[in-house]
């Protein structure tokens, strides 16, 4: 069964509203069997940003889920999501990628290659040329680079989910036309997410 | 342009303050006339609203952007709705003058 393939599809899913993008792209473990070739744990944006808004900046899960504009049970999810990739990822000593997600930025954010800086853009009409602290050209929209991501990653992978143990796999596009059968108890598996189907439930 | 910059103390050779609100010096310098002020954060020990008030405060000196080294959530907006420019440089062990250095040149270039 294909969720794309509804008639009755679910409401459209709200875009998360992040602050600003993470510092960096991910982490990598160390020691131990850091080395194997684990695939790793992809922390959406909303992840991250839930996880930033509870743990570190301490707000309450009310307050948080206001600043992304989702429901408290919504953020409590995205936040519990977060909470389990990060575990699985300290226990099977797996790297995580932050990146992807259904998220919007609240300002256009910008990186200068030059003096490594991140700055936003307060004037919404005027799109900035140079970094505004030391003048280099070399800036880069860093809101257009997480597009890039995403639609990188779209083009090549669609993730498929068993709904018997709930064990995710993602395979190439064009897998569709045969059964994906789950490796945890061979129950067949349905298409999940494909971020180029343009359904609500994929996006 | 006037710039506002956190600093962790009242000289150059002092780091950029990766607090905002409860940063222990806020520098002003304006890169037309070479004007550079040191001034002792008045909020800094105060319990509450102290983010706002330190952005009000930026906003009356007429700083269009502010250097520091994070910004809070509600910061933000009010900085946004002063239309104030946020930079967070990645080095955490800059020094004032450096980033003093950075906006000449910045200058210089013409930004």
């Amino acid at each position: 069964m294909n969720y794309c393939s509804l008639n009755m599809s679910p409401r459209t899913r709200k875009r998360r509203k992040v602050t600003s993008p993470p510092e960096i792209k991910g982490f990598k473990p160390f020691g131990g069997s850091a080395k194997n070739n684990k695939p790793m744990i992809n922390l959406l944006y909303e992840e991250y940003e839930a996880l930033k808004l509870s743990d570190f900046d301490h707000y309450t899960h009310q307050e948080a889920s206001v600043f992304m504009e989702v429901s408290r049970p919504t953020f409590t999810r995205i936040y519990s999501s977060a909470l389990q990739k990060i575990a699985q990822a300290f226990v099977e000593g797996r790297g995580i990628t932050i990146e992807g997600g259904h998220v919007y930025f609240d300002s256009t954010w910008y990186y200068c290659d030059t003096c490594s800086s991140r700055f936003n853009n307060p004037f919404i009409e005027e799109t900035p040329q140079k970094c505004p602290l030391c003048g280099s050209w070399k800036i880069k929209d860093l809101d257009a680079t997480t597009s890039d991501d995403l639609s990188v990653k779209s083009e090549k992978k669609v993730l498929y989910r068993c709904e018997n143990c709930g064990t995710e796999k993602e395979k190439k596009r064009g897998a569709e036309k045969e059964n994906i059968l789950c490796d945890s108890c061979g129950n067949e598996m349905i298409l999940y997410r494909d971020h180029n189907c343009g359904n609500n439930a994929c996006l | 342009m006037i710039f506002a910059i956190t600093s962790s103390g009242n000289s150059k050779t002092d780091m950029l303050d990766s607090r905002f609100g409860r940063c222990h010096t806020l520098v002003f310098y304006d890169n037309e006339r070479g004007n550079l002020e040191f001034l002792p954060n008045p909020f800094r020990d105060e319990e509450e609203g102290v983010g706002p008030n330190v952005v009000r405060l930026i906003h009356s000196k007429g700083a269009g952007r502010i250097v520091s080294g994070s910004f809070g959530l509600k910061i933000k907006s009010l900085l946004d709705s002063h239309h104030i420019q946020m930079i967070i440089p990645e080095r955490e062990d800059l020094t004032v003058s450096e980033i003093l250095v950075l906006i000449d040149h910045g200058k210089k270039s013409g930004s």
